[in-house]
C-alpha cells in the first residue's frame, strides 16, 4: 500500500469525525505551540546576553584578586590573597606590551551632592582605558586625562541621567560635586547609554582610579581588564597575565576570566533553562498523546466490521496496522504543524511587545517539535493499532 | 478446485469445545455453482469463512488449486483472500464515507494495483453490475439490492476465481434479490465458480448442487432436481424469513 494511498484512506477515516480528530489535534497543537513559544524565549534571553557581550566587541581577559576554585574547595584556602593593585596593572603593562589596552578599576556605591541635591549612585574609578574597554562617548566636556595610574586628582565625570538629576537643565562642567564627602571638579558628562552588562552607565559618577582607592579606603583594586584586541591570543594573554602575578604575589591567588569562558558558562545556564523548559512543554504532549489514544480505540471499536472487511479482501495484519498507525500519525503531525505555526505567529506577537528580546526558537526546537509530534502519534497510536491489526477477522466482521 | 478432507472446526467457549464443523469432506470443481443450507448454528458461515482462507480449521486436511492450504504462511492466506476469492455478505458490509467507486476501488487498494488501473477496473466491475450510473454516490444513498450489487461489484474487483456469498439475498426483498441471483447466475456462466449459503430454496434451485449441513456435518447432498424432496427430507422446504 503506497503512501499516499494510507494517507487518503487514514484521512477520509478521520474526517468522518471532524470535530473528533479536531480536538484531538488540537491537543498535540498546543503542546507543540508551548514547545516553540518557550524555547524562543529562552533562546532570546541567551542572545540577549550574548549580544551584550558582543557590544563590548573584543576579546577580554579579567583578573580579580583571591581565587575562586570552580572545584569547590575554601576560596582563599592558604591564607588572605595579596590585593590586586596599581602596580601590579604597571607590571602587566610591562609584560604584555601587544594588548590593546589594560583597564583597572574600583567599585562602589555611594552619595553624591550637588548644593542641596544629593543622589545615591555607583562610583566608579577607573582610568582613561575605561572610556575605550566600555565604548563611551561623552555629551559633553571630556574624560578623565590618561595621567601616571597613582596620581589620583579630585575630578569627576557624570553619568547621563545623574547629571540630569542633580543639574537638571544646567551645565554641570566645572561645578564642584561632594562624592563620599570629597570635593571634585566636574570635567565631563557621559552621552546617554543604558544598561550595560548589569550596570546603567547613565546613572554612574567615575573618577580616577587612585582617587577611588583613597575615597573609599582600597587597598586592593576590584577588577583588572585586559583587552586583547580583535586579532590577540586570548589564551597567551591570559597565561602570561597568570605567570606574571603568580611570581609578584609568590602564590596563586587571583582569579582569570576570559570573556569567552563567561560568554560560554551564561549560554550553557540558559541552554540548560531552555532545555528543561522545554521538556515541561513536552509533557503537555504525553496529555494530547492520550487524547489520541482515546480517539483511536474508540476509532477500532467503532470500525471492527470494517477492519473485518479489509482482512476478508486480502489486507494484512500489517497492512490494518499501518492504516490505523497513519491516522494516529497523521492527527499528531497535523497538530504539530498548527503548533508550529501558532507558536511561530507567538513568537513575533513576542518579538512585537519587546523588539529588544531577539526571541526566535532554535533550530533544534524546531526540529524536535517535528519529530516529538510525529513520534507522539506513532506511540500512542500503537496499540490501537496493534489491536486492530490482531483482531480475528471472522469474528470482526460480525462486528464483536 | 476445492478439496476438503474431514474438514473441522471446534471454537473452545468456556472450556467446552462446539464443534461447529466435523469432518466436512466435500469436492468443488471450477465453474460449479453450489448452495449450502442447512438450519441456523449447523455451520455454514463457518465453511465459507474455512474455503475463504478467512479461518483456519482445527484438523483435517483443504488443498484449493492443488496447495495444501493448511501449510500456507498468514500471508498467502492473505494473498489467496487478495486474488483467488471474493466474499459477499448479507449485511453488504460496505465503508459507509466511500462513495461506490472508492468501495470497489479498496481491495485493489490494499493489492498495490496502479490507481489509473484501479479506476479502470472499478468502473468495468461497476458496469458489469450494472452500477456505473452510481460510482460516485455514498452506500446510504443505495437502495437494498443496488448496496448487495455494489459489494458484488467490489469482490469482483480482483477477479477471483471463486465467488462466496453468505446469505446475499437475506436482507432484500424478492425483486430485488432475483436481480442479485441473475447477476450471479451470468457471473458463473462466464466461469466464476460460486459458493452460496442461504436459507432460501429459492436461491438454492438456481445452484447446480446442494450441500445441506446439520449440526456441522453434511447430511445431504442434492443435485437441481432432488432439491425439493431433500428439503422436505430436512425440513427445509418452508422460507424462514418469509
Ligand atoms: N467465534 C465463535 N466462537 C464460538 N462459537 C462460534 C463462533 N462462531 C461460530 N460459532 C458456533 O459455531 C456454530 C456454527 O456457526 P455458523 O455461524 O457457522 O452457523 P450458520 O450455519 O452460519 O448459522 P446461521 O444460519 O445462523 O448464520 C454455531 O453453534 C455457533 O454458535
Ligand atoms: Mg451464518
Amino acid at each position: 500500500m503506497s503512501a499516499a494511498d494510507l494517507a487518503a484512506y487514514a484521512g477520509r477515516a478521520l474526517a468522518g469525525h471532524r470535530l473528533r480528530s479536531l480536538l484531538s489535534l488540537l491537543g498535540v497543537s498546543v503542546g507543540i505551540a508551548a514547545v516553540i513559544l518557550l524555547t524562543a524565549l529562552g533562546e532570546g534571553a541567551r542572545r540577549y546576553v550574548v549580544d551584550q557581550f558582543a557590544q563590548i566587541g573584543s576579546s577580554f581577559v579579567a583578573v580579580l584578586p583571591g581565587k575562586t576554585d570552580t572545584t569547590g574547595a575554601m576560596p582563599g584556602v592558604g591564607g588572605v590573597p595579596n590585593d590586586l593593585t596599581l602596580e601590579d596593572t604597571r607590571a602587566l603593562e610591562r609584560a604584555l606590551p601587544q594588548v590593546d589596552l589594560i583597564a583597572p578599576f574600583v567599585v562602589a556605591t555611594d552619595e553624591v551632592a550637588w548644593r542641596d541635591r544629593r543622589r545615591q549612585v555607583m562610583v566608579l574609578g577607573v582610568t582613561a582605558e575605561f572610556a575605550e574597554l566600555r565604548r563611551l562617548s561623552l555629551a559633553r566636556g571630556r574624560f578623565l586625562p590618561a595621567t601616571e595610574l597613582g596620581r589620583g586628582g579630585s575630578l569627576a565625570v557624570l553619568g547621563d541621567r545623574l547629571a540630569r538629576e542633580l543639574f537638571g537643565n544646567g551645565d554641570p562642567i566645572g561645578a564642584a560635586v561632594r562624592i563620599g564627602g570629597r570635593r571634585c571638579r566636574v570635567i565631563g558628562v557621559l552621552a546617554p547609554r543604558g544598561q550595560q552588562l548589569g550596570m546603567n552607565m547613565d546613572d554612574v559618577v567615575l573618577v580616577p582610579v587612585a582617587t577611588g582607592m583613597r575615597m573609599f579606603n582600597r587597598s586592593s583594586l576590584f577588577r583588572i581588564v585586559i583587552d586583547v584586541g580583535p586579532e590577540g591570543d586570548v589564551e597567551a594573554v591570559k597565561a602570561r597575565a597568570l605567570e606574571v602575578l603568580v611570581e609578584r604575589h609568590g602564590e596563586e591567588d587571583v582569579t582569570l576570566i576570559t570573556e569567552a569562558a563567561v560568554v560560554d558558562s551564561l549560554s550553557a545556564i540558559l541552554d540548560a533553562l531552555t532545555l528543561a523548559v522545554a521538556a515541561i512543554a513536552a509533557i503537555s504532549l504525553a496529555v494530547a498523546g492520550i487524547g489520541i489514544l482515546n480517539v483511536l480505540l474508540v476509532a477500532v471499536s467503532e470500525r471492527t466490521a470494517e477492519i473485518g472487511l479489509l482482512r476478508a479482501v486480502g489486507a494484512s495484519r500489517r497492512q490494518v496496522l499501518a492504516c490505523f498507525l497513519t491516522e494516529a500519525v497523521l492527527l499528531s503531525g497535523l497538530g504539530g504543524a498548527v503548533g508550529l505555526a501558532a507558536g511561530a505567529a507567538g513568537v513575533r506577537i513576542l518579538v512585537g511587545i519587546w523588539p529588544a528580546l531577539p526571541a526566535a526558537p532554535p533550530a533544534w526546537a524546531i526540529a524536535a517539535a517535528v519529530v516529538l509530534s510525529l513520534a507522539v502519534g506513532a506511540t500512542f497510536g500503537w496499540l490501537p493499532a496493534r489491536r486492530a491489526a490482531a483482531l480475528d477477522p471472522v469474528r470482526a466482521l460480525s462486528g464483536r | 478446485m476445492i478439496e476438503l478432507d474431514r474438514l473441522s472446526r471446534t471454537y473452545e467457549i468456556g472450556g467446552e469445545p462446539v464443534h461447529a464443523l466435523v469432518e466436512v469432506t466435500e469436492s468443488i470443481a471450477a465453474g460449479e455453482h453450489v448452495a449450502i443450507m442447512g438450519p441456523s448454528g449447523s455451520g455454514k458461515s463457518t465453511l465459507l469463512h474455512l474455503v475463504g482462507c478467512l479461518d483456519r480449521p482445527t484438523s483435517g486436511s483443504y488443498r484449493f488449486e492443488g496447495r495444501e492450504v493448511g501449510a500456507l504462511a498468514e500471508a498467502e492466506l492473505d494473498r489467496l483472500r487478495q486474488r483467488r476469492f471474493g466474499f459477499v455478505f448479507q449485511a453488504f458490509h460496505l465503508v459507509a464515507r466511500l462513495d461506490g467507486l472508492g468501495n470497489v476501488e479498496l481491495p485493489m487498494v490494499f493489492a498495490q494495483v496502479p490507481r489509473a488501473e484501479r479506476r479502470e477496473r472499478a468502473h468495468a466491475a461497476l458496469e458489469a453490475v450494472g452500477l456505473a450510473h452510481r460510482a460516485g454516490h455514498r452506500p446510504s444513498e443505495l437502495s437494498g439490492g443496488e448496496r448487495q450489487r455494489l459489494a458484488i461489484a467490489r469482490a469482483l474487483a480482483m477477479r477471483p476465481g471463486v465467488l462466496l456469498a453468505d446469505e446475499p439475498t437475506g436482507n432484500l426483498d424478492t425483486k430485488s434479490g432475483n436481480a442479485v441471483l441473475d447477476l450471479l447466475d451470468r457471473l458463473n456462466g462466464e466461469g466464476l465458480t460460486l459458493l452460496v449459503v442461504t436459507h432460501d430454496p429459492r436461491v438454492a434451485r438456481r445452484a447446480d448442487r446442494t450441500v445441506i449441513l446439520a449440526d456441522g456435518a453434511i447430511v445431504r447432498r442434492a443435485r437441481r432436481e432432488e432439491l425439493a424432496q431433500a428439503l422436505t427430507e430436512w425440513g427445509l422446504g418452508v422460507e424462514p424469513h418469509e
